[in-house]
């Protein structure tokens, strides 16, 4: 404050402040990547994508859903399933806790979020991570939603497409989200042998459980830009290791490069890109 | 304090040390000690059996990664007959974590797939701790398919703190090495039996775990994560390792009664090292149970059987 304003009566200093504080929250963001300053509503329509530099932030899961599905014929599955603190598990906070706040911020029920629908008219299931949700851990919730939508595949004979935003496993049910690891990837192999496809978007981040299990799995891996995908975390290799990790490490183009993900696919072409894989996985006319 | 034993079992082992001096000193003196020795050695048992009827998760945790503790090349050459090794994942290399091949259980033959860890400094780093890369998941995954191909049932030992965390495995796919071993185990057409005999560590240790029976030693832990990481991620300090492994239910009792595994093999007084032939007997025949009951069901409703329990993991509730 100048000494011209701290002489000012401080009623009008109040009025000053007031004024600043009148442009409504969350009007504009900044890109991590660029620093640059955008308009929220621009990036919104640009699928939180930054305009100036292509940074792919990171995007809600039913966000994610309706920007990917046709806008008809939407259908949520398995919405009421919640998790349970099965083993009374508590760190510095009760899990039962954890997640009546992360359900209370998300809106959401658990993680995983799954809708039948239509891309480009094609029938699909699609089922997407919420990462603000305790940083997208697998738990049951995951993997019996999971299990839900690939067997709607499967009855329908219908591609499954399933978007990954996960930490890994959720630590708070101990082995039992351990074991949905297992419960997943059994399902695959259940849509493997039918012929019904499967393909795994891993956006920013997929590591540990879920990327050793469900997301690395699919008939067709994809990736988005820059995502962070691995087992390990970055800092537990430097640590184990105690090197510099090499530019890149761990990154979408990194996996291209080391063949473990087929593409990378621009958010804003991923309508299109999967709808003309899974039409041809599907034998039918292009959309 | 003896390196070889953990703390509270040091009182056993300096009793244990007396017992053995006694002996020594029994040899040149005229007085009888017998008696005085047989006196230590029922004091021994009872301090044991008192030590070991109250262990906390986090003592569970340390006896099923004790130094002394038997790996899975002490069970092959107890339990099996006719064993030969097999190496390679056929792309990369031999990982040196994973071992196995085949053998026979009371005659019939079997493939054996377990981690192993070193006993001595320059065999744990041969051995990369009993920590594997993709190329050990992959060389098991290579013995499974031949097991298969060759109507053997699998058997494999879990004994590994996890996946190793390294920048070549990560290059190498370590995902993905996992995901394909949970993904051609949950419908391999032969039977697959589980004993956790150490450390159960995460991924790593389900990428060789899922199966028609899975069975833990009684000493033995499995784990999402290990007390340590779990501490240092959620208490932000690996120091508080005894609250995660009481939080995370990581003994073989609390996962038998969460339906996690179906059995619980006995293990001696003071834990397996105290009489590794006896371990390896009860492994054995555990083993040999379990195989029998899964002979009688038949492949299609055992494979069937298999598949329904790894749907039945989780607790939820559905309004």
């Amino acid at each position: 404050m100048s000494w011209f304003e701290k002489l000012m009566p401080s009623r009008i200093r109040t009025e000053s402040t007031n004024k600043k504080g009148s442009v409504p929250e969350g009007l504009w963001t900044k890109c991590d990547a660029c620093n640059a300053v955008l308009y929220r509503a621009e990036l919104e329509r640009n699928l939180e994508v930054c305009p100036k530099c292509n940074h792919h932030m990171r995007m809600g899961a039913r966000k994610r859903l309706e920007a990917f599905l046709d806008e008809s014929q939407r259908e949520e599955i398995a919405a009421n399933l919640e998790p349970i603190d099965i083993l009374k598990f508590k760190d510095s906070k009760k899990y039962k806790d954890r997640i009546m706040q992360a359900q209370k911020a998300t809106g959401e029920k658990d993680v995983l979020v799954v809708m039948k629908g239509q891309v480009k008219t094609l029938p699909v299931v699609a089922a997407a991570f919420e990462f603000k949700f305790m940083g997208g851990s697998m738990g049951s919730v995951v993997g019996e939603k999971f299990v839900r939508a690939a067997n709607v595949a499967l009855e329908q004979n219908i591609p499954l497409i399933c978007f990954s935003a996960s930490g890994g496993a959720r630590m708070q049910e101990a082995l039992f989200s351990l074991m949905q690891m297992a419960k997943t990837s059994a399902v695959l192999q259940k849509m493997a042998a039918r012929g019904v496809p499967f393909i795994s978007v891993m956006t920013d981040p997929t590591m540990g459980g879920v990327s050793a299990s469900l997301a690395m799995l699919g008939d067709i891996n994809v990736a988005e830009p820059k995502a962070l995908i691995g087992f390990a975390g970055p800092r537990v290799i430097e640590q184990t290791v105690r090197e510099t990790l090499p530019e890149g490490f761990q990154r979408s183009e990194f996996l291209v490069e080391h063949g473990a993900i087929d593409m990378i696919i621009d958010r804003r072409d991923m309508r299109d890109k999967i709808a003309g894989l899974i039409s041809m996985m599907q034998n039918k006319p292009a959309a | 304090m003896n390196p070889n034993f953990l703390d509270f079992e040091q009182p056993i082992a300096e009793l244990d040390a007396k017992i053995e001096e006694l002996r020594y000193v029994g040899d040149d003196t005229e007085i009888n000690i017998g008696d005085e020795i047989i006196r230590l050695q029922d004091k021994c048992r009872s301090l044991t059996e008192s030590i070991f009827s109250k262990l906390t998760p986090w003592q569970t945790s340390q006896l099923s990664r004790h130094p002394q503790r038997p790996y899975t090349q002490d069970y092959i050459d107890r339990i099996f007959t006719d064993y030969q090794e097999i190496h390679g994942d056929r792309a990369y290399g031999d990982d040196k974590a994973i071992i196995g091949g085949m053998a026979r259980l009371g005659g019939r033959p079997v493939m054996i797939i377990g981690h192993q860890k070193g006993r001595d400094t320059k065999e744990k780093i041969k051995r990369n701790f009993g920590m594997p890369r993709p190329e050990g998941y992959r060389k098991a995954l290579r013995m499974m398919k031949l097991a298969e191909r060759f109507k053997m049932p699998v058997i494999t030992f879990i004994d590994t703190p996890g996946a190793y965390p390294g920048i070549g495995a990560e290059e190498r796919g370590q995902s993905e090495a996992i995901a394909r071993n949970l993904f051609e185990m949950s419908a391999l057409k032969t039977p697959i039996i589980c004993t956790v005999i150490g450390e159960g560590g995460s991924g790593g240790a389900l990428a060789i775990g899922v199966g028609d029976r899975v069975n833990m030693l009684k000493y033995s832990t499995y784990s999402v994560i290990s007390p340590e990481g779990c501490a240092s991620i959620l208490w932000k300090s690996a120091e508080r390792a005894q609250d995660a492994a009481e939080a995370l239910g990581i003994t073989s009792e609390r996962l038998k009664e969460l339906g996690l595994i179906d059995g619980i093999i006995d293990e001696p007084l003071g834990s397996a090292y105290r009489d590794v032939d006896l371990t390896a007997r009860n492994v054995k025949q555990s083993l040999i149970e379990s195989l029998d009951n899964l002979d009688k069901m038949g492949l299609d409703k055992m494979l069937e059987t298999r598949y329904q329990r790894l749907m039945s993991y989780g607790r939820y509730t559905e309004e």
